[in-house]
This record gives C-alpha cells, sequence and structure tokens, in this order.
C-alpha cells in the first residue's frame, strides 16, 4: 500500500527554488563585472590551461562591455541573496532541521562509502536519515560558501569602510580571487546536483515539490473480527 | 475493504497535494519569468544627472548605495597605506578623456567659482606653496584592477582652509571639470572633505606629465577611479548633484569605496 513520508518542509522548498534564479541572476551579473578585469587563468609551469574565459564564451552569452550593467544587477540581487539565505538558516535552526543537515562525526567516513556507491564500486551504501552523509557535507557546505560568497564580496564592494573585512579575506586580490573560485564553485555544485537529481528519479524530485514522498507501507497487520478481539 | 478504502484516500490525498504544490511551483516559475524580463527590458531611466540605467536598477542602486554610506562612511575611516617603497614606477594610463596631451603648468590656472560668483585663479606655483600631503596606497579601478601609487599635492582639506572656502564647504557637493569640459566628475563633501582627498601635482617625486592629469587631478582614495578626474580646470561647489561623466553610463553616482 502507498503511504506518504514527509521529507521537506515548505519553507526549505521556497527557499531552495527562490534562490535558483536569484543565484543564477548573481552569477550571470557577477560574470559581467570580472569581464571588466578578467586577469584569473590556470598557469602550470608556463602553460594556461585555462583562461577565464575564452572570448567565444564571452560572446555566447553576450558578456562583453556591459560592467555598469552588471553591478546595478549585481547591487540588487545581492539583497535578495542574503535574505532568502537568512531566511533558510534562520528556519533550519528554529525548526531543528539542522540536525538533519549538518555533518556528525560518522558523515565524514560514511561520505566516502556514499561515494563510493553512487559510483558503483561498492554495492551498499550506508543507511541514512533524511540525508546520507556526503549530501550531510555538501548541502553544509553550499551554505558556508553562500556566506563565504557575501563576506568576500563585502570586502570587495567596500574595502575602505570594510577595511577590517578585507584584511580577513587576506586582503582586496585574495578577497576577489575567493570570490570568483566561490561562484565557480556553485556552478560544479550545480552539475552534480543535476545529474544526481536525475539519478535520484521522479520520487525525489517531487518531494522538493510538494514536500512528501510516496513509499510503500506494509498494512498493518490486524485481524478484522466481528466481537471486536484485537491482537495483543 | 477497509485496507483499500485506506488505500484510495492516501491515493487521493498524494494527487491532491501533488496537483497542489506543482499548480504552485508552475505560478512561481512563470512569474520568476516575467518578473524578469520585465526587469531586464525596463526602459532606461530618463537623462538627468544620472543615466543610462534601468530605470527600476538605478533606484535600487540609489538607495543601496544611500543604505551603505548611512551605515559606514566615517571620515575617521582611513585608506590602508603603504611603504614608497611598495608604489609602481608605470602608473596605468587608462583613460585620457578630456586630459588628453600635454598642458604645462604655465599655461593653466586653475578655476575655482565661490558660491559669491567670484571665480579664484590659483597657479600652481601657489598651490605648491601650501603644505604638502603624500599618499601612498592602493588605486582601484571600478574594472576591477588596482594599483599601489604614491602621489603628493595639497590634501583638500587643506585647500579649503587657506582659501577661506568655509561657506563652500557646507555645500553638499564638490564638482569639478577638465579645462575642456569633456570629463566632470561630482563628489559628495565628505568623501571631498576626507583627510586623504589631494590635489595632487606629483606623482613619484615628478611633476604629473600628459598622461596623467597634468598639471592638477583629483586623488580620492575613498572613490574607484573614475572619480580621480586628471587635470581640473574648474572647481564649483553645489547642493544639487553636479553633473558626472560616468554616472551618466550607467554607473553609480556615489561610486564610493
Amino acid at each position: 500500500m502507498k503511504g506518504i513520508k514527509e521529507k521537506h518542509p515548505l519553507l526549505m522548498r521556497w527557499t531552495h527554488w527562490v534562490n535558483f534564479p536569484i543565484l543564477t541572476i548573481m552569477i550571470w551579473s557577477g560574470m559581467l563585472i570580472y569581464w571588466a578585469n578578467d586577469e584569473y587563468k590556470i598557469t602550470l609551469l608556463g602553460h594556461t590551461y585555462v583562461h577565464f574565459f575564452p572570448d567565444w564564451f564571452y560572446n555566447l552569452l553576450h558578456v562583453p562591455g556591459r560592467l555598469a550593467e552588471g553591478m546595478a544587477f549585481h547591487f540588487l540581487f545581492m539583497w535578495l541573496f542574503a535574505l532568502n539565505g537568512f531566511v533558510y538558516v534562520l528556519y533550519t535552526i528554529i525548526s531543528g532541521q539542522w540536525r538533519q543537515l549538518l555533518p556528525n562525526r560518522h558523515s565524514f567516513k560514511e561520505a566516502w562509502l556514499v561515494v563510493l556507491h553512487d559510483l558503483h564500486i561498492r554495492k551498499m551504501a550506508p543507511p541514512q536519515d533524511k540525508y546520507n552523509a556526503a549530501q550531510r557535507i555538501a548541502y553544509t557546505a553550499i551554505i558556508i560558501m553562500g556566506l563565504g560568497s557575501l563576506v568576500t564580496g563585502l570586502a570587495i564592494y567596500k574595502p575602505v569602510q570594510f577595511n577590517w573585512l578585507c584584511w580577513l579575506c587576506g586582503g582586496y586580490h585574495l578577497a576577489r580571487i575567493w570570490h570568483f573560485v566561490l561562484t565557480i564553485g556553485y556552478v560544479f555544485f550545480f552539475l552534480i546536483h543535476v545529474i544526481q537529481v536525475i539519478l535520484a528519479g521522479w520520487n525525489n524530485f517531487r518531494s522538493v515539490v510538494s514536500g512528501f514522498e510516496v513509499v510503500n507501507v506494509r498494512p498493518e497487520p490486524k485481524i478484522e473480527n466481528n466481537n471486536g478481539d484485537e491482537k495483543v | 475493504m477497509k485496507k483499500s478504502k485506506e488505500g484510495l484516500m492516501t491515493e487521493r490525498k498524494i494527487k491532491r497535494r501533488n496537483f497542489i504544490s506543482f499548480a504552485f511551483f508552475g505560478a512561481y516559475i512563470a512569474s520568476t519569468y516575467t518578473g524578469f524580463r520585465w526587469l531586464y527590458k525596463s526602459p532606461d531611466e530618463t537623462p538627468d544627472i544620472t543615466a543610462g540605467a534601468h530605470k527600476p536598477l538605478r533606484r535600487a542602486l540609489n538607495k543601496t548605495e544611500l543604505f551603505f554610506r548611512r551605515l559606514t562612511f566615517n571620515e575617521n575611516h582611513l585608506v590602508k597605506t603603504y611603504p614608497r617603497s611598495m608604489a609602481v614606477q608605470q602608473i596605468r594610463h587608462n583613460s585620457d578623456i578630456g586630459s588628453a596631451g600635454e598642458l604645462p603648468p604655465e599655461n593653466w590656472k586653475l578655476q575655482v567659482k565661490r558660491i559669491s560668483g567670484e571665480t579664484l585663479q590659483i597657479t600652481l606655483n601657489e598651490l605648491m606653496k601650501l603644505p604638502k600631503t603624500e599618499i601612498t596606497y592602493d588605486f582601484k579601478c571600478v574594472e576591477g584592477w588596482d594599483q599601489i601609487s604614491h602621489w603628493e599635492g595639497v590634501s583638500f582639506r587643506d585647500f579649503m582652509a587657506h582659501y577661506s572656502l568655509e561657506a563652500e564647504s557646507g555645500m553638499g557637493y564638490v564638482g569639478l571639470e577638465t579645462p575642456d569640459q569633456q570629463y566632470y566628475v561630482g563628489i559628495d563633501m565628505p568623501s571631498a572633505m576626507h583627510p586623504q582627498t589631494l590635489l595632487a601635482y606629483q606623482m613619484n617625486d615628478e611633476l604629473l606629465n600628459g598622461k596623467h592629469g597634468q598639471p592638477l587631478r583629483l586623488i580620492i582614495p575613498v572613490k574607484y577611479g573614475i572619480k580621480n578626474l586628471k587635470r581640473i580646470g574648474t572647481i564649483t561647489f553645489s547642493n544639487s548633484r553636479p553633473r558626472d561623466y560616468w554616472a551618466e553610463r550607467g554607473y553609480d553616482y556615489y561610486s564610493g569605496l
């Protein structure tokens, strides 16, 4: 028999979906800003492997020459990004959902087993609650990354008035590099996240929209008879 | 029979909850798409002191800047300074709108328009007799690059005091323009009167050359480079925002750091 198993509270579903377009706009407008001084590349032993970003990529997304526009979008949506994140964290703390979310002392060991299982190297996945160990680590990390983006962003935005933040980030240059690296991190997170969601299937996806999963429940062993006796 | 009835109830419940959730989800996606499209296609502001930004985004930009200015701006927040030896020798040359080519100091006089209507004409020699202030700091461009550079000149505060511009310093803004009026900036008075704001005539012990604003430029470390006007021709004072080159091209008017 089918049964309903509650999974994601309403507020967590909403903040999740609200974050998606906001973060997309932040990454896009951030790229418009970054273009004006696109100095980051990965160079090893004199050979440049990746340049962030090649011209074809910029042209594809119509990035060039839109610094002012990028800043205007970025400095509006940063409020929504911060606010949405704040609501999510506050709710997680108050509702006690953090217990399901934060990694515990087993998580770091178990996460490897989850990864091995997902890569079809290991047959059995460790037993899990709402989230498995790898999810706990990933979903906690992404919140810390969000906070990191706010802190490094503020440090770049007002390096004089928030000079202590700038110092905390290791200076203006490092703050800008962290801000960039975190953004690349979101993109990787997104890719893996989407692949995992596809692999996990419809029941899992639906639970992030409607809040519940459909599970098979074994009918309770009740004995129906006329004199109302029940098994003790 | 009871069991299958329960099963049916659950089935119906699942359907109902799915329907409601996905209806809201769909409405959310549609409204997010519509909302962003509206903002993305929203008309530009009516060109005035500021121009070139989407109307709603300009409002947000102004409000955000005001929020941070009120929250954080403090004259005692000094810009970090560096040892002189860290300053670069070759200072990056990014733009020379309004300051192309040479303008020898003997062919130039600073015009200061007092609110009384009187215009002060000041030569570079006169300025160089005032107390000299030096600074080695990290010059920051709105594009995202920065450079530690060394500048020398008269602090704007000292300049105002020396020429008895007390009434003027009570105004809201300072406007600076190049002699040919091609480039112009507006600076709020608290930022102009910040102790590290300079009317600079030297970099690395040499008088400014044609590329860096000969003979006098603004060095205002609490602002992005776009506000550091090269080759000052006139200085004015007003309570409304003076015109500003980059604010007319979609950038924030305040552009403070």
